[in-house]
């Protein structure tokens, strides 16, 4: 099993979202993370979608996804040649004893306390997806109330030869 | 002008001459609008066979036939049929009534998300809800059918939008899809490296599929094989690729085909598959055809090359293209002996049957029929044990083979010899089905006497769903389930409710008779062959 990104560019209509989604439960492809928003060209949406599979499949779904025809353009790339972020907004319970190691914890993860409240407080952090994961665990043992993560953004690392 | 009289003349501007379909009260304003057009419109008695009716036509065409159908049931009725020319790879464009765009999403009376339905059959589809956009869509949806790999396209036109007025109609001329740019021609990279392994090849084979004969490349593969004498053999949908009797064709391959047309792609040291998907029922096991041999495989959608066998050598273009550039190349290989060994192969491995002459033998049968069709006759089969038995002795010559290979849906050939006779009335159609398979389509016998369509009628009869009757044999040891269609209409009655002659045969001793009878003369005819309830294919 190999880790794939996808960065699809795509026509920034209605439904097109469901029939790239579609086309991955359909052919029983994994979609790990998926993450959609428009790109500089308002009539253009990007998807970013991890997934992962052998290589039969990561080539497949390559050839799937340039035949859909709301589809303008389709990169793959390993997680190496990309770079990668995922935002997560995370609340959870804290109490006096626990604050100060809260914040030393965000300040070693670079997170940051976005809001809080007398009892509750909501940490942002944007990283690679292990350090969310990472930060999620080292969270866990305070009282997590609630969690909301993007998916994996990514863009393929700089070259000089890149163009649009 | 209004939106329905919009998508008509957009019709008239692609040479539409035939529309099936089932009216209901969200696509009557575009009923309404044919009328004032010289289109013909076929009321069928079922939603599906709307879209086999279509895909008859395009068959013969080359273009994309047209149904029309309303919205919710009718609307997913039609939706095996699209999911069957979908399979075969088959162009069809298909309007569907949908109710008012303001009711869209409130379950109202009639109202089924028909697009999002259907997404995984078709190759596009489009909710029009600007009647001003009418123009634009149709033109794509032609060209989106009937090019790269053909499909489906699904048009659903809101009421609304059927009779919003259109300010300005103008057809387009040409279409601009960023989105879409079907490879077309071969790369000549690829094609040198094809030339090289044939070169070296001593048992070269082609292998056709449909995607053959779609792209109308039938002459120049004929003429690539003839000119290098290289031997030919074909998937299901590639039948009619060459002449049956053609010295260097092979028959079908798969595991319902011909035992020496597997052997010779196993021996084969170098396989082309053109237009064919390397599917279950053609390659039972995919590393067959890429051991001890070099593969080729030219399809038209790069998806399929490697998705079933990893080729050595892909090759993305259009079969008829792909020919042509290969005709063009000098090379010489000398196949004389791997010929001289593929017709040992038939003549050792070639099928023994041991017909009980109490009834009509299908194998014989549709081997005297095809026989005595005229050379350009359109022979159309079902689905079943008929249709293996169809593939297996059906005589191509000048003419067409038609059936569903990828869906395999029963009560295709009636619909679909409907669609071929209305396309190409001065030729000679015959559908053969089972009793099965005739009994899912029977509503179209008055399609055909209502609209005039001379569709000639085999039904191979034995009382059971046959094909299942089979594996039921072999699998459960003759433990027979839900197979036995006894309570089945008498066939002579029910072609006098029709005004249709019926014919029956219940053995071989005046076959031939009774074929030229059924032949005779350009009217429908029923030909019922009583055959054997327990034969196998």
């Amino acid at each position: 099993m190999k880790r794939r990104i996808y960065s699809v560019l795509a026509e920034n209509r209605s439904g097109v979202l469901c029939k790239v989604a579609g086309l991955f439960s359909r052919r029983c492809f994994n979609i790990d993370s998926l993450a959609v928003g428009e790109t500089d060209d308002p009539a253009v949406s990007c998807m970013t979608i991890v997934s992962s599979g052998d290589e039969r499949t990561i080539e497949q779904i390559e050839k799937q996804l340039n035949k859909k025809l709301d589809v303008i353009k389709v990169k793959t790339f390993a997680e190496h040649q990309c770079i990668n972020r995922e935002l997560m907004l995370i609340k959870i319970k804290y109490n006096k004893n626990n604050r100060r190691e809260i914040m030393e914890l965000c300040e070693i993860m670079k997170a940051e306390i976005v809001d809080m409240s007398k009892h509750f407080m909501m940490i942002q952090i944007c990283s690679e997806p292990e350090k969310i994961k990472l930060m999620i665990k080292m969270l866990q043992s305070i009282s997590i109330v609630e969690v909301a993560r993007t998916g994996t953004l990514a863009l393929c690392k700089c070259c000089e030869n890149d163009e649009k | 002008m209004i939106g329905a009289d919009a998508i008509v003349k957009c019709l008239e501007a692609e040479g539409v001459t035939t529309v099936f379909g089932y009216p209901g009260v969200a696509i009557c304003p575009f009923y309404n609008s044919i009328l004032e057009s010289d289109i013909r419109t076929i009321l069928i008695r079922t939603e599906q066979n709307a879209a086999h009716a279509a895909s008859g036509v395009s068959r013969i065409t080359g273009r994309p036939g047209v149904c029309a159908v309303t919205s919710g049931p009718g609307a997913t009725n039609v939706i095996t049929g699209i999911a069957t020319a979908f399979a075969d790879s088959i162009p069809l464009i298909c309007i569907t009534g949908q109710v008012n765009s303001e009711l869209l999403g409130s379950d109202v009376f009639q109202e089924a998300d028909i697009t999002g339905a259907v997404e995984s059959f078709v190759k596009y589809s489009y909710l029009v809800k600007d009647a001003n956009e009418i123009p634009r869509i149709v033109k794509e949806a032609f060209h989106i059918a009937n090019t790269g790999r053909k499909g489906p396209v699904l048009i659903d036109v809101p009421i609304d939008v059927q009779n919003a007025s259109v300010t300005r109609f103008k057809y387009p001329e040409s279409v601009s899809l960023r989105t879409y740019k079907p490879t077309v021609k071969g790369n000549m990279v690829q094609i040198k490296k094809v030339v090289r392994e044939l070169e070296k090849a001593k048992r070269p084979l082609i292998c056709a599929g449909g995607g053959v004969l779609l792209g109308g490349a039938e002459k120049e593969l004929c003429s690539f094989a003839e000119k290098h004498q290289i031997p030919v053999v074909s998937t299901m949908m590639g039948i009619g690729v060459m002449p049956t009797d053609h010295p260097l064709y092979f028959r079908m391959v798969g595991n319902n085909g011909k035992a020496y047309a597997n052997r010779a792609m196993n021996e084969s040291d170098l396989l082309i598959m053109v237009g064919a998907r390397v599917a279950d029922r053609a390659v039972n096991q995919p590393d067959m055809i890429t051991r001890n041999k070099v593969l080729v495989h030219i399809d038209v959608d790069p998806a399929e090359i490697g998705k079933n066998a990893g080729p050595t050598i892909p090759l993305v273009g259009d079969a008829k293209h792909i020919f042509e550039d290969l005709e063009k190349e000098e090379f010489s290989c000398s196949t004389q002996e791997w010929i001289e060994t593929l017709k040992n192969f038939r003549r050792t491995l070639a099928t023994k049957r041991k017909p009980d002459p109490a009834y009509v033998d299908p194998a014989a049968f549709i081997m005297r029929l095809t026989e005595r069709m005229e050379e350009d006759g359109i022979y159309v089969a079902d689905v079943g044990q008929n249709q293996i038995w169809s593939c297996g002795y059906a005589k191509v010559r000048k003419g067409k083979f038609m059936t569903t290979g990828g869906m395999g849906t029963m009560g295709y050939s009636i619909p679909a010899a409907m669609g071929a006779k209305v396309a190409a009335p001065k030729r000679q159609v015959v559908a053969v089905c089972g009793d099965g398979s005739f009994q899912m389509s029977m509503m179209e016998l008055a399609t055909m006497c209502q609209h005039d369509i001379p569709v000639k009628i085999v039904v191979l009869k034995n009382n059971y769903l046959g094909m299942v009757r089979q594996y039921q044999h072999f699998t459960y040891k003759d433990n027979y389930s839900v197979v036995d269609l006894s309570g089945s209409p008498d066939l002579e009655k029910l072609s006098s409710a029709y005004g249709i002659p019926f014919l029956r045969l219940e053995n071989m001793e005046k076959c031939d008779e009774t074929i030229d009878a059924f032949l005779k003369d350009d009217v429908s005819m029923l030909l019922e062959c009583i055959i054997d309830p327990m034969d196998l294919v």
